[in-house]
């Protein structure tokens, strides 16, 4: 049982985000990237299925941002291989872009799952997952929470979250692509110490893909919400904060 | 391709849901501007009984099979290519849903059709059409001019009204054929998973306080609780918050949780993602709290405070429960 896990970077929202002098793309510049947090879901649930079941996890990555270091650490974690693929790129491509140079990267490759988070900060057309299943033919399930293997079957059982706290349990012949939407456990941790260690011995392979010409969306205007819009703004010290929203509270009879 | 519009049709446990309706609206507001007409997929099993509150529509594209009785996305996605084939539409309408988030990517690539996913607003400009999409958790707005050849839109559930869609009629009805799908049906449903029996439902309590990734750790959320018994409410949060097991499963509010319309909803250190929003904007008394003064959370709340949550809890819970005596 091999699993791919396809890691994306993103702008961290935490350093804010700022839009270019074009008014249509976003600055570079004003960028940090990080680990799409879904991602790092999808990560952790085929490290659990590595652990239950001794399957074999890659993790394929865009050479932009941060990947190097996301591949490292998803070494540590216990990645089993991990490649940087390059493709020119500076900043994240589309989706569709992203999903045709991963399409050329793993046709032919004998995976049975290809894991994506089930969606990114930065998706504006469609899923990854989503577009990488129909560009390879094979079956997709979205907003997964749990995985499990069936046996010698090639057949996955998997649960596809739905509104209201429900779900579906579905099962899904391989080989298939999963956008997960959590793992069965938190994304775990890696030890700074073991981090150090890997990024002196662990070996992140790279590999080179030919970027297809996909016509992009064409963006008009990016703009940010406007700053308080909406809502009434209170201020003040904490004391007269906390004083402001118990007198709308009681306003609004809704203290006992 | 004409200048029709295409929506597909969500049902669950044999009733079609809002997002239909909201779509319908805004279909046919579209169809009436471009001059086209509007079309709804219609997928399941024994559903002919939903086709009357689907009137809104010209006409109903419909596919009533067994194996189409609950959604898998491989032989929806097939039958779907066939509607979109018949219906000629300029934009096919989807919810950024469990089921059309899905259908959305997959469609793209088989299809080879662009998409646009977090559709928030949809309008013409001159004979064109131009969506605005949420992105980066709802910080930026994108504004992105259609294509000029069949484009799949996904839109954010609750931002469209549903009334606008709540047309009891008989359409015209079209019975799409069997596709034989190339490598046969490469996926079933087993079945479903009901949501676990909670302690507290936090869609019937009248107050509730909101934690969500601003809570910084599970031993700060005894903190909220404080706050939410002195009110007499429960608390609630956001996806990481329930992610990271500091809550259980059975609070989370938004997308793939609960939707709660309480009297008042305290928002503590939530930004205010699409997928938090979707669950909360219908509360009567939105209150948030945030160190961010650009969250997104601010335009859906009644009343804002940039602030740190930790700053002003303590005295928060004090004046409630001085007043409550």
């Amino acid at each position: 049982m091999k699993i791919a896990v396809l890691a994306k970077q993103v702008p961290d929202l935490v350093e804010g985000v700022e839009i270019d002098a074009s008014g249509k793309a976003v600055d570079p510049t004003s960028i940090r990237y990080i680990l799409s947090e879904l991602d790092d879901h999808a990560l952790e649930q085929a490290l659990l299925l590595k652990e239950r079941s001794q399957a074999r996890v890659e993790v394929f990555s865009l050479e932009t941002g941060e990947a190097r270091e996301t591949l490292f650490a998803a070494l540590a974690k216990g990645a089993d291989r991990v490649v940087m693929v390059q493709s020119g790129q500076e900043s994240p491509p589309d989706n569709h872009t992203t999903a045709k140079l991963f399409a050329s990267v793993l046709q032919g490759s004998a995976f049975e799952l290809i894991f994506t988070g089930v969606r990114a900060l930065d998706d504006l057309d469609g899923s990854l997952g989503g577009l990488l299943a129909g560009y390879l033919g094979l079956p997709y399930v979205g907003l997964v929470r749990k995985v499990e293997l069936a046996g010698d079957q090639g057949k996955a059982i998997v649960e596809k979250e739905y509104p209201g706290g429900y779900a579906a349990e579905l099962e899904v012949e391989l080989p298939a692509v999963l956008g997960i939407q959590a793992a069965e456990q938190p994304p775990r941790y890696v030890p700074v110490s073991r981090l150090r260690q890997v990024m002196k011995t662990g070996n992140v392979e790279e590999q080179a893909a030919s970027l297809p010409s996909a016509p992009p969306l064409e963006i008009e205007r990016l703009y940010k919400p406007e700053e308080g819009k909406g809502a009434t703004m209170l201020s003040g010290s904490p004391e007269e904060v906390a004083r402001q929203i118990a007198n709308i509270l009681s306003e609004r009879r809704l203290l006992r | 391709m004409a200048n029709n519009i295409l929506v597909v049709a969500e049902h669950f446990q044999g009733n079609v849901t809002d997002i239909t309706f909201e779509l319908l609206g805004k279909g046919r507001e579209l169809a009436r501007a471009l001059g086209g007409n509007l079309g709804v997929a219609l997928l399941g099993h024994d559903v002919a009984g939903l086709v009357t509150a689907l009137g809104a529509a010209d006409v109903v594209y419909t596919a009533d099979r067994a194996e189409l009785r609950e959604f898998t996305p491989d032989a929806y996605a097939a039958v779907l290519g066939n509607a979109i084939g018949q219906a000629s539409p300029r934009v096919v309408l989807l919810g950024s849903t469990s089921v059309g988030l899905d259908l959305l990517s997959l469609l793209s690539a088989r299809l080879e059709l662009p998409c646009v996913d977090n559709c928030v607003a949809l309008n013409t400009q001159d004979g064109e059409l131009v969506a605005t999409c949420q992105i980066y958790g709802g910080k930026l707005f994108a504004e992105v001019r259609l294509p000029q050849q069949t484009t799949l839109v996904a839109v954010a559930p609750g931002m469209f009204p549903a009334e606008a869609g709540r047309v009891t009629r008989n359409p015209q009805i079209v019975y799409l054929p069997e596709v034989a799908a190339a490598p046969g049906p490469r996926m079933s449903f087993r079945r479903w998973i009901e949501p676990p029996p909670g302690d507290v439902d936090i869609t019937k309590v009248p107050i509730l306080v909101a934690i969500g990734r601003g809570i910084q750790s599970a031993d700060n959320v005894p903190q909220a609780e404080a706050l939410a018994e002195a009110l007499g409410g429960a608390v609630c949060g956001s996806r990481p918050v329930i992610d990271q097991a500091w809550l259980p499963k059975t609070r989370q509010v938004g997308k793939s949780g609960m939707t709660v319309k309480s009297k008042l909803y305290l928002a503590l250190g939530i930004s205010g993602a699409p997928e938090h929003v979707e669950g909360m904007r219908g509360a009567e008394l939105i209150v948030a709290i945030n160190t961010d003064p650009r969250a997104p959370i601010f335009s859906v709340a009644h009343y804002g405070v940039v602030a740190d949550l930790f700053d002003i809890l303590p005295p928060l819970s004090e004046e409630i429960k001085a007043r409550q005596g």
